[in-house]
């Protein structure tokens, strides 16, 4: 019997500890719908221009700040804003994808979506932080890394790739806050993290729930029916072991939300940096090492 | 010695997969896999170079019979229970004969040992879900301990959105055993493939040491489709050929089918430690 027919007959259900995969997602729904939006609404929500920008969180987050600007090999993006600043004692390194507050600046921005040199940038500024023993805070609000023959032409893929690469061995902690919506691997170059947090509207996907309805169903209308099946919602994220914490959002008190972050930054910073280097690593390796589900022998594993 | 004589030889009874025809996408012409393998798949009629099954690809480059194939039952899983997920799985399983998007495993060219994965573009063009992840992972953590280079055989349509956010997460769990075997002061080097896009280019496709592609492959981040939609300008033909990347400085090399065993093999005798 091959391989694949003896999967055929055992029909193991999947098992996620005590419980099968099927009865968790549907506690997973449930909890979703919790605070009484869908995960469409959701995604409304974080792309209203209303809301806060990376920038926002930045002036808010960090004090004496400065800003460092270019990637020293082409450009400077400005989609990604960075620098050095003290997050209460602790001197840091900022990342931070900011989408603008107006039209002008948004489109300079291009709206959030950084090109390759915005990557580099970043990696250079995370370099630098590695070097002087500063812990690293990135702030993520993209629909993914810009989409355009400038892009490619200089290597978007391969920005994203290295900064994967080198954040994997990044000698000094990392945390990763998804402010808005997490696009793709356009996030995900600036959450190789130790602690990666969501805002409570937040959303994380592997893809634009509109591109991955028009690629199911050819139908671009269908984007409820496509955020629903992905799964991007802040509380996915920790039920994957994507994400450790969420962050309430309160934007009308907005300076109290953002201090409540920081307590939660030092706290986690107090750990992180406790740790020696290559406890930090191993750490961080062992995070995204452990998720996955697949069958193996017949039986689903996680 | 040995292989000398196992190569073709004349007594050898094509099987079953062998005899089955497979038509070449651009001149329709239909010719047996034992026809194609002869002459590394590229379309005797035509000179077109076809798509290579995962198996194949390492049958063309491995020393006879040194292929060890690892994690045979690693397969997907549909735990988002996400639409029509279940039933590709069951056709491309089916069609394929194949598990999983990725055959990994060790195997010698010349003699010389590494690890091998290579993907299947039949398989839901490749992409990468959990298994394909693991299977990767696994295979970067088994060279590490054992100290073998890794060749990666690539092609893929990017991150398996059917398996959501656990598939972007692949990425990086595969960045991470590259990063660990690339600190251990081993070697890795990819051949990319038509064709090569999304996340895996924004991941380990474009982290080797040494990063080649076969010529006129489809290599690139974003959808041809999609740039020229959002920003409605046409594109040059040669866009996100593996000769624009070449120009561009993002490839070491474009390779042609009947180099590569040569050149890789060169490639990994130049890097052993030891003085042969």
């Amino acid at each position: 019997m091959t391989a694949y027919e003896r999967l055929k007959r055992v029909r193991v259900p999947a098992r996620y500890g005590t419980v099968t995969v099927f009865e968790r997602l549907k506690t997973v729904k449930v909890s979703n719908h919790l605070d009484g939006m869908t995960a469409y609404e959701k995604l409304k929500t974080v792309r209203a221009s209303t809301r806060p920008t990376g920038r926002d969180f930045v002036e808010a987050l960090f004090t004496d700040r400065v800003e460092l600007c270019g990637d020293r090999r082409f450009a400077d993006d400005p989609a990604i804003i960075g620098g050095i600043g003290y997050l209460g004692g602790h001197a840091v390194t900022y990342v931070a994808i900011d989408k603008g507050k107006d039209l002008d600046e948004r489109m300079k921005k291009h709206f959030g979506c950084p090109m390759p040199e915005g990557y580099r940038k970043a990696l250079r500024l995370m370099k630098q932080a590695e070097k002087f023993n500063r812990p690293v805070i990135c702030l993520v609000d993209t629909l993914g890394a810009f989409c355009g023959a400038d892009g490619e032409e200089r290597g978007q893929g391969q920005a994203i790739a290295e900064n994967l690469y080198e954040m994997m061995g990044l000698k000094t902690p990392i945390i990763s806050v998804v402010l808005g919506e997490g696009g793709s691997g356009g996030a995900l170059a600036l959450a190789v993290a130790d602690r990666v947090y969501m805002l409570q509207n937040a959303v994380y996907s592997v893809i634009t729930p509109d591109g991955c309805a028009s690629i199911i169903w050819k139908d671009a209308a269908r984007v409820q029916d496509a955020a629903d099946c992905l799964h991007i919602t802040a509380h996915d994220m920790l039920d994957f072991g994507v994400a450790e914490e969420i962050i309430r959002e309160d934007f009308e008190n907005f300076d109290r939300m953002c201090s409540e972050m920081k307590e939660l930054m030092l706290r986690d910073l107090g750990t992180l940096c406790g740790l020696s280097v290559p406890q930090l690593l191993d750490e961080r390796y062992n995070r995204f090492r452990r998720i996955g589900v697949y069958e193996e022998n017949g039986s689903a594993v996680k | 010695m040995l292989r000398l004589f196992s190569r073709g030889t004349p007594s050898h009874q094509p099987t079953l997969y062998e005899e089955c025809e497979v038509k070449c996408h651009a001149c329709k012409e239909s010719h047996t896999r034992s026809v194609l393998m002869g002459c590394n798949y590229v379309c005797p009629s035509c000179g077109t170079y076809m798509r290579i099954p995962a198996r194949d690809r390492i049958r063309l480059l491995a020393d006879k019979g040194s292929f060890a194939e690892f994690d045979i039952s690693l397969t997907s899983h549909d735990f988002l229970d996400f639409p029509g997920y279940r039933e590709k799985l069951v056709k491309a399983r089916e069609s394929t004969g194949e598990l999983c998007a990725v055959v990994t495993g060790v195997m010698r060219m010349d003699g010389v040992s590494c690890a091998v994965f290579s993907m299947d573009s039949r398989f839901i063009m490749a992409s990468m879900g959990s298994a394909v992840g693991e299977k990767i992972t696994r295979l970067f953590e088994y060279a590490t301990q054992m100290h073998l280079p890794v060749l990666g055989i690539i092609c893929s349509g990017g991150a398996r959105m059917q398996e959501g956010i656990v598939s972007l997460m692949q990425m990086a769990k595969c960045s991470g055993a590259v990063r660990k075997h690339s600190d251990a002061g081993l070697m890795y080097m990819s051949l990319l493939t038509d064709p090569t896009t999304g996340g895996i280019t924004a991941s380990f496709a474009m982290e080797g040491d040494i990063t080649m592609a076969e010529p006129k492959a489809l290599i690139g981040f974003a959808g041809r489709r999609v740039i020229e939609q959002t920003t409605g300008t046409e594109l040059p033909k040669n866009f996100q050929t593996s000769e624009f990347l070449l120009e561009h400085g993002f490839l070491d090399m474009v390779l042609p089918r009947e180099k590569q065993r040569e050149t890789i093999a060169l490639i990994l005798r130049l890097h052993q430690k030891e003085v042969v």
